[in-house]
């Protein structure tokens, strides 16, 4: 075989000729967009708070509008180009959340409700929920002890 | 040493199989790209009116072979085989695609290579009196790829700047013993070849050492200059590999750079585009070999040329367990007069 290289030497090799994110421009993009969508949340808090919901009221509803939201801009062909644009900055917000269960619904419509849609929706999600739910657990069983 | 067989990896042709015709029909990203008139069809939408992406694969397939067989003035019964693959699990593109074609049918993987593959099964075929004519052919779409490998289309992700674009499309070729040319002249099959890459968004890197591979070879087997070939072309590069392969090359005593591109580099504008490092898939040197490089060679603009389709064998399974990517690169020269 034509090579003068060991693997390890060759992925060095690689890693220099490939190009690097611009982490600075990226940063900035998810900054401004993460910073915006937090904006959109708090303007819904207020808005809802002004309206006389108690905080805890508040803070579910204003959950609930943003994952709306979320998932009508995913079903818009929308998210993925905020997403292309801002990275991190909408991933992160629970916006992005609804955009990874919905996003895999509709790319698995075509193998139908229960086997497509039904069980390939969590398929990127199911990993944050598994491991959410075991660690809210564990701590609850802590916070129990901590407290008897 | 059977008496075709000219060094390790290389054949010789010597009963003239010519390519009698191709097809290529594109999507609309690449019907976008600098290539655009070189395709037969550019798709308008992915979907191209079906209800899913893989049905519209296999529809891309089956109208680009029809196509084929109406530009070479072919009927089916005069097909003695279709040698057909693509990038989706048990290759079901093709085998959609070609069902009702009633023609005896090889599907093939290798990944991105797989126009060359069966190019060079089907030149095997005819030159060993098997077949007057064979079809090779390969297809790949976008958003069945993305589906099959990746994420989710409206999933909001970035992707990294080595990471390339699948084409949507599929070419075609028409080998036959009656042809008179462009004919192929050697075949030069590949090792597979495994640098330690794991990075399935950085394919070019991958396959570059198993094109180095086969090019090297291939000068070596056949005892040619470099400057035998007006173009040598590699299939899926893509920029980062490109540069690799180029490199790699210079390194080994071949300098191909001043006749030297990739068909992944081609297709798109990759700035443009917003392609990254460029195009991928085994749509991607298929339509650029069935579109401009046999349209040049009809023309009179390239006269010898190695086309060398390139693979990434990896499947999502071997990724998730951590397997770094096997590549494969398999040449095919092609030329427009048979010298001797």
């Amino acid at each position: 075989m034509y090579n003068i290289m060991t693997k390890k030497e060759y992925e060095k090799y690689a890693e220099k000729i490939a190009p690097k994110s611009n982490i600075v421009r990226n940063t900035a993009r998810a900054f401004v967009v993460g910073g915006l969508i937090c904006v959109v949340g708090q303007i819904i808090t207020n808005f809802l708070k002004s309206k006389g919901y108690d905080m805890d009221d508040t803070s579910n509803l204003t959950a609930l509008i943003m994952i709306l939201i979320g998932i009508i801009f995913t079903g818009l062909n929308v998210y993925d180009e905020l997403g292309r644009f801002a990275g991190a900055g909408s991933i992160v917000p629970i916006t992005g959340f609804a955009n990874s269960i919905v996003s895999p619904a509709m790319e698995f419509k075509s193998e139908g409700f229960i086997m497509g849609v039904g069980a390939k929706m969590f398929v990127i999600a199911g990993p944050v929920l598994v491991y959410g739910i075991s660690a809210s657990v564990v701590i609850g069983i802590i916070y129990y002890l901590l407290n008897f | 040493m059977a008496s075709k067989r000219i060094g390790k990896q290389t054949v010789k042709i010597e009963s003239p199989v010519s390519i009698a015709a191709t097809a290529a029909i594109a999507g609309p990203k690449e019907g976008d790209g600098p290539l655009r008139l070189y395709f037969d069809m550019i798709i308008e939408d992915e979907m191209w009116g079906e209800k899913s992406w893989e049905k519209a694969e296999s529809k891309i397939v089956k109208e680009t072979f029809s196509r084929l067989l109406s530009k070479a003035d072919k009927t089916t019964g005069e097909i003695d085989y279709v040698i057909a693959g693509d990038l989706l699990n048990q290759c079901i593109a093709a085998n959609f695609g070609l069902r009702d074609s009633e023609i005896p049918f090889f599907g093939v993987f290798g990944a991105c290579s797989t126009i060359a593959e069966s190019m060079q099964l089907g030149t095997m075929l005819i030159d060993g009196g098997y077949a007057d004519n064979v079809v090779a052919l390969t297809s790949s779409h976008f958003c069945s790829a993305e589906k099959q490998f990746r994420f989710p289309l409206e999933l909001g992700t970035q992707r990294p700047p080595t990471s390339q674009w699948t084409v949507t499309g599929s070419g075609a070729v028409l080998l036959t013993n009656q042809g008179s040319g462009p004919y192929i002249t050697y075949l030069t099959t590949g090792k597979i070849v495994d640098m330690g890459i794991k990075d399935a968004n950085n394919m070019g890197a991958a396959m570059a050492p198993a094109a180095v591979d086969t090019i090297a070879t291939h000068f070596k087997d056949t005892g040619l200059p470099i400057d035998y070939y007006d173009l040598i072309v590699t299939g899926d590069l893509g920029l980062v590999g490109k540069t690799i392969c180029a490199d790699l090359l210079k390194r080994h005593g071949f300098d191909i750079s001043d006749r030297y591109n990739d068909c992944g580099v081609m297709i798109f504008d990759c700035k443009r585009q917003d392609v990254h490092s460029g195009g991928s898939g085994c749509a991607c040197s298929a339509t650029v070999f069935a579109g401009f490089i046999y349209q040049e060679m009809m023309k009179g603009n390239l006269n010898r040329v190695l086309f060398v389709p390139t693979g990434a064998l990896m499947s999502t399974t071997s990724t998730q367990q951590g397997e770094s990517i096997p590549a494969i690169a398999h040449a095919v020269s092609v030329e427009r007069d048979l010298s001797s």
